[in-house]
Formats: C-alpha cells, structure tokens, sequence
C-alpha cells in the first residue's frame, strides 16, 4: 500500500510507497502506474498529463483545466490496491549483448577479484527488472544485480559513454539509449535501439515493470545488427 | 496541402517547431516539451486566425530571418518581440507584437529579438507543415525528437505552410505585460530538508537568473540554501517548475524540457499561474519567490485562465 499522498505544486499529485527500494515497493507503484493509464484512457479519470513511477513514487501531473490535486488525490484514494495486476502488462525481453565492447570489464575484475569470464556468467544469468525509464528517453534503471558484482559509481564521470553501453553500480545496472556523459562500469554493449524517433506508434522497446535477460553475442552477430 | 514555403535566411540562435506539448511520455523519458511560454503560444495561433493550439515557430532572443518564396499568408509574432516585415518593394515596416500581417511572394520577416523577455512565436494561418511524433510537432533537441528530425530550424531550410491565405483581413489585440518579478510558489515535497534559516533567506532574498539558462532549466544564484537532512534524494519524477537545489545550495528551477526523473531535494515548486511570467525573464534579473497556499495557487490559475480568454476574444479586426 501507498504510504502519503501529497500535491507537488499546483498540477501533480505524488503518492509515496515508503523509503525501500526493492522490487516488491516498486511492483506496487508500476501497478499504480499501469491502473492509472488504464483508467485514464477509459475517461475514469480525467486531465493526466504524465504517470510517471520511479523506485518508490508515483507521480501524476494533470491538467489544472480540467481537474485538481483534490480530485486526483481522491481517485486514488478510492482505488482497491488488492484488485491490481502486473501480469498483462509485463512484458520479458531477452536483449543481446556483446561483452567484447566491456571496456571497464579489466577493471571491474580486478576490483572484484573475479574472472572476466565469472563476471560475464553472473551478469548474463540474471534477470533484471525495469524499476524505471528516464532521465533521458529510453533509458532503463534495472535491479537486482548479484553482490558478487556490487562497485561503485566513478568518482568522476566519463565524459562520452556510447550510446548502447551497459553499464553496472551497486546493485544497479543500465543502459546508455545515447551517447552521453557518464559514470557506470560498462560491462559490454547491445546493438538494440531502446528509443527509436521515427517510431511513431511505440517509440520506446522497454517499460517499467518489464524484465530483461542479456544474451552473450560476438563482435560478428553485433554488427549484423547494424543494419536494423 | 498548398505549396507555399519560406526559405530560412538567418535561423536565430534557438528557432524550433512546438506546440502544447508531448504528453503520456514521461515514464519512458520523455518530458513534455512545447512552448515554453503558453500564453504567447495561444495568443499567436488565435491572432493568425487558428482556432486550435497549432505547431508554432518559437525562437529565444535573436530569431530567424524568413522569406516567403512562393505562396501567400497571414502571419503573427506573440510575445515582446522587435521585427520588420520586409515587403518585395523593399518597403519596410516595423512590425507590432500581437497582430497579423499579410505576406505575398518575395516578402520577409527579420526578426531581430526579443525585447526584455526571452521567447517570442511566430505562427502563420493553418499552421506549418510539419510531421508530428506521438501527438505533438513539439521538437526535443536534446534527443532528437519531433519535427524538422529533432532538430533546431537550420539556415537554408524550407519552411512548408499548410494553406494558402484565405483573406486580407489583419487582427490586433492589446495585451498589458506584467512587469513583477515575484514569483509565487508552493512548498516543495523537500521543503522541510532546509534549515529554518534557509527558509526564510529563500523568501525573502533576492535570486539572480544566470546565463545558465535554457528550455531545461534556469540556474539561479543568491545566498546558499544550506540542506540539513540530505542532498540526495532517490530519483523521483519531476514536474515542470519544480525548483531543486543540488549539493552547493544554489537553485534551480526545472522548466519545459526537464529531464523526467531527478534525485535532488526540491524546495519549492512555482505555480502554475506564474510560469509563463517567470520564463520570458531574462538572465540578470533578480526575483524573488513568495509562499503562496494550494487553494491560492489553483485560484490564480482560474484568473489566468479567464484573462487568456479575455486576450482571445479581445482580438480585433483592424482595415
């Protein structure tokens, strides 16, 4: 269950599911999230602008024209959190990646004191789930990684990460949908386009809420992807 | 669709197609983007004679400079905005914010800049012919998404207008600018990690907007807001306005293009009702923020509202 409800400004509402991060807290706010689409496409609740869930929130920001922190505030109120599902809107995507683009892995195996090989095993073995999208399109914040792999973020960031890298911290691990600055450990790179502007019906591959499993490809397989 | 185009003879510094925003996005990462100023945004559409909130050319400080190739149109530039309508006789006028113009072949618009504010909109009858992606020709530089392939208005460019002008009539509305640099703001959900000296330094003292400022955000500088809890927060969503202060205790207010997630705490959050005051001010200009309550802000919003239209059906027809 949600912990607080409260407005942030004039035009969202921000329903709070306690301090944890783990995936039971963010399982609840993404079936919020997916709840609140549903309804909103329906008409049941009007004036959303944006749902947008992180870790442990959920934040609706609405149309002052046509509704207000009150209305929004007593819909979910309203809302039997028993009767919310995940199930028909998750989606498990198995996405290639090739670890030979790692070009943190050396370190990383040092620091961790663990073969390359181990480290690409335990990384590949995981499922991840999506906590989150954002800060810039596409882009994934996934759990739980293994302790085994647990490292911090770089003191200072790299300037340029290319667009595709997975990178890994803490429990953490994600992946650059553009060539951006950045301060994970990047543990290889996928070919897939996580955001495609020229998709106009669904621009983006993932959700939150969604899993992910990485399938170990060559340099080779990589670059046959190049084309699509 | 007719085949009435501008050439860009000059792009201006920030020129880029938008509208009322990209929305249903954000928890895939992408803000909502669209004019920065709404108001400016409506009044231009209304003054060409668009009855609904079409794609408009906005540009920041300096703005493009178009010439009218092949076609006829009607023409309108919203906000504090020097311009001149340079005809084919070479005849130049200076041009008036806030009303139209009608352009025939070989015409040019050189929008020189704005005065005292920092966004200004040029919109034409009908519209522009641009492609729309996920409901908005709003265009998000920083990720390349919208039209003109997520990218500023470039030199050389075609710009497509979708119809030919219908009439010769021109509109003209007056609109009074508020001239205050208060703005008002509600608590923010971190409101209470700032010391109680901070607090009262936020509402009392003066922020001066800095050059760091763009469609994102707006950096401020003043006394530092000291944080007594913590300077990290988990990444939560972030909504327009939001005003955020990172480790060194100095503001910033997130505005149209925000990232969508963001983990610093947020002292405060602008209404909705002050926003379009707030973005046309120009860095250097000190403000200062005034607490206001909920049910305060929403009743704002309401007068905002109702002097929107008051502009709108204040429109006139001049000649």
């Amino acid at each position: 269950m949600y912990k607080k409800i409260s407005n942030i400004g004039d035009s969202a509402v921000v329903c709070d599911f306690g301090d944890e991060v783990n995936q039971a807290v963010n399982n609840r706010v993404i079936k919020l999230f997916h709840f609140i689409k549903r309804q909103s496409a329906l008409g049941n609740i009007v004036g959303v602008l944006n749902c947008t869930p992180s870790y442990n929130k959920l934040i609706i920001s609405f149309d002052l024209k046509k509704t207000n922190s009150n209305k929004v505030s007593n819909f979910i109120r309203s809302i039997d959190f028993s009767i919310l599902s995940l199930n028909q809107d998750k989606k498990n995507w198995t996405i290639p990646i090739c670890y030979e683009f790692g070009i943190d892995l050396n370190n990383m195996s040092k620091q961790l004191k663990l073969d390359k090989e181990e480290i690409i095993n335990i990384h590949s073995k995981s499922i991840f789930f999506i906590y989150m999208i954002g800060f810039v399109p596409g882009h994934p914040f996934m759990g739980d990684l293994d302790s085994k792999l647990f490292l911090n973020r770089f003191k200072t960031p790299r300037v340029k990460v290319p667009s595709g890298s997975v990178g890994v911290v803490e429990k953490f691990c994600n992946i650059y949908p553009y060539e951006s600055p950045g301060g994970w450990n990047i543990i290889g790179k996928t070919p897939i386009k996580l955001f495609n502007n020229k998709n106009n019906s669904n621009p983006c591959l993932l959700s939150p809420g969604d899993t992910i499993k990485f399938k170990s490809i060559s340099k080779e397989e990589f670059g046959s992807y190049k084309d699509e | 669709m007719s085949d009435n185009f501008f050439e860009v003879l000059r792009a201006g510094v920030n020129t880029t197609y938008q509208d009322k925003g990209r929305f249903g996005m954000q928890h895939l990462g992408v803000p909502p983007s669209g004019c920065v100023d709404n108001k400016s945004f409506l009044v231009a559409n209304a003054i060409s004679g668009n009855k609904n909130s079409i794609g408009v050319i906005e540009f920041a400080y300096q703005g493009p400079l178009l010439k009218l190739i092949k076609g006829k149109t009607k023409i309108a530039i919203a906000g504090n905005v020097n311009f001149k309508i340079i005809y084919k006789n070479n005849e130049t006028i200076e041009g008036d914010c806030n009303r139209s113009y009608n352009l025939n072949e070989g015409d040019q618009i050189d929008i020189l800049g704005t005065k005292e504010s920092v966004y200004g909109y040029l919109s034409v009858e009908g519209g522009f012919d641009i492609e729309s992606f996920c409901n908005s020709v709003s265009t998000l530089v920083k990720a390349q998404i919208g039209p003109n392939n997520g990218t500023k208005i470039n030199l050389g460019e075609k710009i497509k207008i979708n119809k030919f002008r219908e009439n010769n009539n021109s509109f003209k509305v007056n609109i009074a600018y508020e001239k205050t640099n208060v703005i008002r703001v509600l608590k923010g959900p971190q409101y209470d990690y700032f010391s109680e000296e901070s607090k009262k330094i936020f509402f009392s003292q003066f922020y001066k907007i800095t050059n760091l400022t763009d469609r994102m955000g707006m950096r401020l500088e003043g006394k530092i807001l000291k944080n007594i809890i913590n300077t990290n927060i988990r990444s939560e969503g972030i909504t327009k306005g939001a005003i955020q202060v990172p480790a060194d205790g100095q503001p910033i207010i997130l505005l149209t293009d925000h990232p969508t997630i963001g983990g610093y705490p947020k002292i405060a959050n602008v209404i909705s009702a002050d926003y379009d005051l707030l973005v046309q001010k120009t860095p250097g200009t000190n403000i200062t923020f005034k607490c206001i309550d909920l049910k305060e802000a929403e009743r704002l919003f309401k007068v905002r509202q109702i002097n929107i239209s008051k502009i709108i059906k204040g429109i006139e027809k001049i000649n």
